[in-house]
């Protein structure tokens, strides 16, 4: 929302420093995005084409010749064609500096001189006009500043950001209220009314509401005698500086009331409309009309129509009017409407037919209904002050009224908003506060409580929390001060938020970098990763089909990830992931399966590496973790990969890409895979985590070594758990320390080496003890596996 | 030869080997010709039961300086083949040490995770706990419990992404009161809502995590990104507890050069509504081109719990009062270090990411 100041004090007188003002708007909740001090342009003035010639040497430029002075031409090259002789234009001369800093200089172009510019609205900064020439209006004076003609010297323009719930502030009146309360300076809106044409005839139109919520107030009157002609330069400049472009003297007046009470309002040519009568009435189902923009477009019960004497559609409310009473040259009798409309209704039909505009935008949050008959006066004012002769207004305003909105007053407690807002206020205080925005406050028996009754162009004010806003937008947010309260318990993360830390600095502890991947999909990306997913969860509303399904597993993102560092040679990189994944949960009414996942994808790297990190998690959250070699893990190499799992409970696998999948997204190195359940490891360390402790043994310790020849079939894990059973609780380590395979042991057999260390908390081991537990363990081994000790 | 002639030239003349002596092996092969039985200075301690008895003592004393003066002359040399032998050893240990070879580095959390996190802490100082929630939400958490029905035009401010789980909806549709949308949550407010149905007030708690919305990925936007919002609710909470609040948590992560200021502004889910600035932290206030010029920066949305969005968890606005904050994580991360453009965060390229 653009606002001139010039135009805010035809409501209210304000003063002030431009960026002070701006300050104060933004502190009111109108934040200023941009504040400009207009140009004062020295050196632009006002010339008069003399001569067009073309240029000898170039298509795209001309010659003109220019009068500043009557009778003193001087030559310009110029690439605009718009203009022809006689016409006033900007013209800058030599020395001047434009808004954009660039300085007006004697140049040559192709050979000829040209001796300033010829400038359009855009190049003065009035605009965003690029086409042409600006064409000045004939009544100005040749030779005199450009900005004083416009009488824009010392104006300043701000760009307001308007909040949605302040449809007041879509107009200059409503901005000038509040800034005029918060500048302690009176407001008004001024008395427009004119005199109605001789002779008093009755009104030659008639209204009716078929729905009273759609249309809570419709205002009309006819207007005789118009001509449609260019609007004045001032008026013409206003629009231009606050973003709507000049077209006539009606579409401008009724562009103009607009922006000025926030009133959209449209034009029916009287001689279109049967007898001049207009119904409102919802859309019927199958019902089209052919819009302003020769469009038809069909129309749904929900949307509010404007019929005429025959039912039939001429306009769509508050969206656009229709092709069959437009406006034209000829048009001599206008029937203008301003009406306003159920918010609702207006935005979910300019949405659905995709026509946004400057008036649906107001119409959405909601007109004040009260300032149509005001708004019809504005605009009878205006247009018989800028036609050349005038017009005539015929007969009373039309004042249909359907269900208009009924405000009860609200009561608030002067006790409430203070604790509200943090600050004691006076009842009184709280009234000086709200009367100039258009409040009226009432006392009651009880001393705490006034009845506050909110203006009809608040709408959104309805509760006593909403007026306390009120209250504080104008004393001011930051007058306020500051307090702290003080929570009673002590900050903290929970246990589970520490473990997903920790698991985080192990895998950063070990050289892995976090990525984030895209959690979106392609459809195919599922497959291309190896993984059979029936039916991940797709997006109704994708940006691209590209995004269009939320992973269910972390491996396609990181394996994306690192095929993007290969492709720009940073091989070898270790990635890991912590994050949501999402499965169908088979119940199309409750939320998908949304699990937190850990992944990790090492390139360069075999199984063993991943086994590791496996390893390094197990330890540090003290949980247990089952593994067993499982072929056909999808994604996973076909006979390099384990399946994880804590008490019998899956929670994920880990061991080599397959290589086929690292083929295709062209990463040349073998990888390394795992991807957890990361909320089912934290659940289980968090369920181990204990404060027990075993004191250290001072008792001499014995270590044993023994290698066994175990049949390939037989994962080594299951021989360390036989052994540690088997050792009892003299076993304080077991580590395998090697593994040796030769075509010198027994075909389909390796030999594994453990290394048992043994030691008692409350004596030091005899050899026998120590040879008992050796022989517990060989024999346990022996008889429970296809092993046998190696001599 | 007197027996004093004889001690001094046998002195001397071991002395004499010693010197002539050139590494440790040889002065260990010396050893038993200086102080053995056969050496010439033992020799001599044999004579002494010829020497007469009045020049025993004399004589026996010229004997003891000799062998002292070769042991030192020994000592003195054998420690001077220590130092050299030491010293040769190092050298040939000698390494330089600029010769390492590529190791282990150690990883890197990402950056939006260290923000996160430096957040969380923040919070956790000032008596906050950290709630999480799922990022599929039904249309109730995340819209309607906010006080932000089906049809309200204030939805339009939240570009939505919704699930297709089969039973193909109308987007944006939940009329009805019955919300059987399922949507990628737009904030994590929705949090905030089972946060309060789940647990009475008091209630200090921010809730960090991912969020969605609509938007084409380009330098300040992408679809993807992270938010972290914060909430409290006890008795007689008002808007300089927001104020305050936001103060203490400014000066603490940016540093007590950095202020905030509310402005009042529009959420559906907070009556009274704020806009909360920050000192530039860039110019610190003077005015730059980061700011505009206006020495503030926008840095997120704030307000009083609307009363409806306390119904809604059951809570009674009349005994307990509230207020919320939000605002994005991977904006503070950019800030932080000058990032131009939010993609390259998520490019994932380890040369980006090993930087932080």
């Amino acid at each position: 929302m653009k606002v001139l100041l010039s135009w805010l004090r035809e409501f209210a007188p304000i003063e002030g420093d431009p960026y002070e003002l701006a300050d104060h708007m933004s502190d009111l909740g109108m934040a200023v995005e941009d504040t400009r001090i207009l140009d004062p342009l020295e050196g632009v003035v006002v010339a008069r084409v003399a001569e067009l010639r073309s240029h000898p040497e170039a298509d795209r430029i001309q010659l003109v010749d220019v009068e500043v002075e009557e009778g003193d031409r001087l030559q310009v090259c110029c690439g605009a064609f718009n203009m022809s002789v006689g016409d006033l234009i900007p013209f800058a001369t030599i020395g001047t500096v434009m808004p954009d800093g660039m300085e007006i200089a004697q140049r040559k172009m192709r050979g000829e001189l040209s001796n300033g510019m010829c400038c359009s609205a855009a190049e003065l900064g009035l605009g965003s006009d690029h086409d042409g020439i600006m064409i000045l209006p004939q009544d100005l004076q040749l030779g005199t500043p450009l900005m004083e003609q416009l009488g824009l010297v010392g104006d300043v323009l701000w760009d307001l950001e308007i909040n949605p719930n302040r449809p007041d502030a879509m107009s200059i009146a409503g901005v000038a209220r509040d800034l005029a309360a918060k500048l302690k300076v009176p407001f008004e809106i001024p008395d427009w009314t004119i005199s109605t044409s001789e002779g008093s005839e009755d009104t030659p139109a008639s209204i009716h509401i078929d729905d009273g919520v759609l249309c809570p107030r419709f205002a009309a009157r006819v207007i005789r005698g118009v001509t449609v002609e260019d609007s004045p330069l001032w008026m013409q400049m206003r629009l231009t500086l606050t973003g709507m472009r000049p077209i006539n003297s009606v579409v401008d007046v009724s562009n103009y009331v607009m922006l000025e009470l926030g009133t959209p309002n449209h034009t029916y040519d009287l001689s279109l409309v049967p007898n001049g009568h207009i119904g409102v009435r919802r859309a019927v189902r199958g019902e089209t009309i052919v819009t302003l923009d020769d469009q038809e477009r069909a129309l749904l019960p929900d949307d509010g129509v404007i019929v005429n004497e025959a039912g039939d559609p001429i306009g769509i409310a508050g969206v656009m009017g229709g092709a069959s009473t437009e406006i034209s040259a000829s048009t001599d009798a206008v029937l203008l409407e301003l009406a306003s409309w159920q918010p609702e209704s207006i935005a979910r039909t300019s949405q659905r037919l995709g026509l946004r505009s400057e008036a649906s935008a107001r119409f959405e949050r909601g007109t004040d209904w009260r300032l149509n008959v005001n708004a019809v006066e504005r605009f009878c004012y205006l247009l018989n002050h800028i036609s050349s002769d005038g017009i005539d207004v015929v007969g009373e305003v039309l004042d249909a009224k359907g269900d208009l909105p009924e405000v009860p007053p609200v009561p608030v407690r002067t006790s409430r908003i203070s604790m509200l807002l943090g600050r004691d206020f006076e009842s009184e205080e709280i009234r000086d506060l709200l009367v100039p925005i258009g409040f009226d406050v009432a006392t009651t028996d009880n001393e705490d409580v006034q009845l506050v009754t909110v203006p009809s162009f608040r709408p959104d004010t309805e509760t006593e929390t909403d007026i306390a806003e009120e209250v504080a937008r104008h004393y001011g947010y930051s007058a306020l001060g500051t307090t702290v309260p003080r929570s009673p318990d002590a900050g903290h993360l929970t246990t589970e938020q520490k473990f997903r830390r920790a698991i985080r600095q192990i895998m950063i502890g070990t050289g892995l970098i976090e990525a984030m991947p895209n959690p979106f999909l392609a459809p195919d990306d599922v497959a291309k990763a190896g993984l059979s997913i029936e039916d991940p969860v797709q997006l109704l509303n994708p940006l691209a089909v590209e995004e269009s399904v939320l992973r269910p597993s972390l491996l396609p993102g990181l394996l994306a990830s690192v095929a993007y560092n290969y492709s720009h040679r940073n091989t070898g990189v270790k990635l890991f992931e912590t994050g949501a994944v999402f499965r169908n949960s088979g119940d199309s009414a409750a939320l998908p399966d949304e699990h937190e996942h850990l992944g990790a994808l090492l390139s360069d790297s075999d199984a063993f590496a991943v086994m590791g990190l496996l390893r390094e998690l197990s330890s540090a959250l003290k949980v247990e973790l089952e593994l067993t070699n499982t072929d056909d893990l999808p994604g996973l190499h076909p006979t390099r990969g384990v399946r994880v799992c804590i008490a019998g409970t899956e929670i994920g696998s880990v061991g080599e890409l397959d290589p086929v999948v690292a083929e295709r997204y062209e990463i040349e190195d073998r990888c390394a895979w795992l991807e957890l359940r990361l909320d089912l490891l934290i659940e289980a360390a968090t369920a181990t985590a204990d404060n027990t402790y075993e004191p250290v043994s001072t008792f001499p310790s014995s270590d044993v070594d023994l290698a066994f020849l175990v049949d390939e079939e037989v994962q080594a894990s299951t021989i360390e758990a036989t052994l540690r059973h088997a050792a009892g609780v003299e076993l304080q380590a077991l580590q395998l320390f090697d593994v040796f395979r030769s075509e010198q042991l027994d075909e389909g057999y390796r030999s594994l080496a453990f290394s048992l260390r043994l030691q008692a908390k409350d004596r030091t081991l005899t050899d026998e003890e120590v040879g008992a537990v050796r022989q517990r363990c060989i024999d346990a081994v022996e008889t429970s596996h296809k092993a046998t000790l190696r001599s | 030869m007197s027996v004093y002639d004889q001690i001094a030239q046998a002195r001397s003349s071991a002395i004499g080997e010693i010197e002539q002596v050139d590494d440790m092996e040889s002065l260990t092969a010396l050893e038993p010709m200086l102080f053995g039985k056969k050496s010439t200075l033992g020799s001599l301690k044999r004579l002494m039961s010829e020497v007469d008895e009045a020049e025993r003592a004399e004589v026996g004393q010229a004997l003891n300086q000799a062998q002292t003066d070769v042991r030192d002359a020994h000592t003195a040399i054998k420690e001077r083949f220590i130092a050299q032998n030491r010293r040769f050893q190092l050298e040939t240990e000698r390494l330089d040490l600029t010769e390492s070879l590529a190791a282990n580095k150690r990883g890197h959390l990402h950056l939006v995770t260290q923000t996160m996190e430096r957040l969380e802490d923040v919070f956790v100082g000032m008596g906050f706990t950290v709630s999480e929630g799922p990022q599929a939400e039904t249309d109730w958490y995340n819209f309607e419990a906010l006080n932000l029905p089906a049809a309200h035009p204030a939805r339009s401010m939240f570009d939505t992404l919704y699930l297709d789980l089969g039973e193909r909806t109308e987007i944006g549709d939940g009329e009805g009161g019955e919300a059987t949308n399922i949507l990628l949550r737009t904030h994590t407010s929705p949090v905030q809502i089972r946060v309060m149905e789940s647990s009475p007030p008091p209630i200090y708690t921010v809730c960090p995590g991912r969020v969605f919305r609509r938007d084409t990925a380009d330098a300040s936007h992408m679809p993807v990104f992270h938010q972290i919002e914060g909430l409290v609710v006890d008795h007689g909470i008002s808007l300089t507890d927001l104020a305050g609040t936001l103060n203490e948590f400014t000066a603490a992560y940016f540093g007590g050069a950095i202020r905030s200021r509310l402005r009042p502004s529009y959420f559906p889910f907070t009556e009274p509504s704020a806009e909360f600035d920050i000192t530039c932290v860039i110019c610190e206030g003077d005015g730059c081109q980061t700011c505009q010029r206006t020495g503030w920066i926008e840095l997120g949305g704030c307000g009083m719990v609307h009363p409806n969005v306390l119904a809604n968890c059951g809570i009674d606005s009349e005994e307990w009062t509230g207020f919320a904050f939000g605002f994005g994580i991977d904006r503070l991360a950019l800030m932080r270090y000058g990032i131009k453009d939010l993609r390259d965060m998520y490019t994932n390229d380890v040369r980006f990411l090993e930087q932080f």
